[in-house]
């Protein structure tokens, strides 16, 4: 499967501009923190790409502490968001101007 | 027509590949068109499954595990209840994008011209030989002696937070006079 790393690689910058292009265009902010996790999952494609590529377990330990991160970081975002909607009772980004210059 | 099923199997890998890939870009990009947060999270779950196919066909099974266990397990299942618990009749379900949608377009094609761009300056090249596949004992024991300390540091993340997470809430529960 030496042959297919350029398709592996292509796919996971497709996923991760994928998942930018969602983070700045879409309104929910649900859906932009999945856009994010999205962003995650490309990187951690390209990492297992290169670990599989090279043969070493570097690539595998660095996913695999991504997946540490992606899940405290869901679990602090959510609140975080429930918290957002609590105050403005919309999960509308654009109703979030109060710290606008 | 023998022959053809042979090589079909024989080419069953590469054939499982190019499904998979094929998903998981048509989930990514439907998580981007998709207008109720529900199905977003489900074009993510998909996604994210056949991401996990496509790190079994590498032969990285722990992580393929890893990534149905916890992507799809328990990061996704939290996504959801936070979707249930929030309004499903809001303005920014009604209209999906933002203002920024044609920059964001204009800005995506660039950002994907420039990283297609820098990934064919520097194709990578071929594996020297076949490897023998990164196994459960190369990688347990890479994990456990070289990078014990990271792993370790991951514990002082999660107890972060942790503490954050009491600190939201706390913060909350203040508010209303607690």
């Amino acid at each position: 499967m030496a042959d297919k790393v350029p398709l592996l690689l292509s796919l996971a910058v497709a996923i991760f501009a994928l998942g930018l292009l969602g983070v700045v265009v879409r309104r929910n902010v649900l859906v932009m923190l999945m856009c994010m996790e999205l962003m995650l999952n490309g990187v951690n494609l390209s990492l297992v790409t290169f670990a599989h590529q090279t043969g070493t377990a570097v690539g595998a330990v660095l996913v695999f502490l991504i997946f540490v991160v992606a899940a405290a970081e869901i679990a602090i975002a959510i609140p975080i968001v429930l918290l957002l909607v609590r105050s403005k009772r919309t999960l509308d980004l654009d109703a979030y101007t109060d710290l606008k210059g | 027509m023998t022959g053809t099923i042979d090589t079909l199997l024989q080419n069953l890998d590469t054939l499982l590949l190019y499904v998979l890939a094929a998903g998981a870009l048509v989930g990514a990009i439907l998580m981007l068109v998709l207008r109720q947060p529900m199905r977003v999270a489900t074009a993510l779950i998909a996604t994210m499954v056949c991401l996990g196919g496509i790190y079994g066909l590498l032969g990285v099974h722990l992580i393929a595990v890893f990534q149905v266990l916890i992507y799809v397990g328990a990061v996704m299942v939290f996504m959801v209840y936070a979707i249930m618990l929030l309004d499903a009749r809001d303005p920014s379900v009604r209209s999906r994008f933002s203002g920024l949608l044609v920059p964001g377009i204009v800005a995506f094609a660039l950002f994907l011209g420039a990283l297609v761009y820098g990934l064919w300056q520097s194709v990578p090249a071929a594996a020297s030989g076949p490897h023998a596949g990164l196994t459960l004992k190369a990688f347990a024991a890479a994990f456990l002696s070289e990078y014990w300390l990271h792993f370790e540091l991951t514990s002082v993340l999660l107890v972060a937070a942790v503490v954050a997470a009491l600190a939201v809430i706390k913060v909350h529960r203040t508010d209303h006079g607690g």
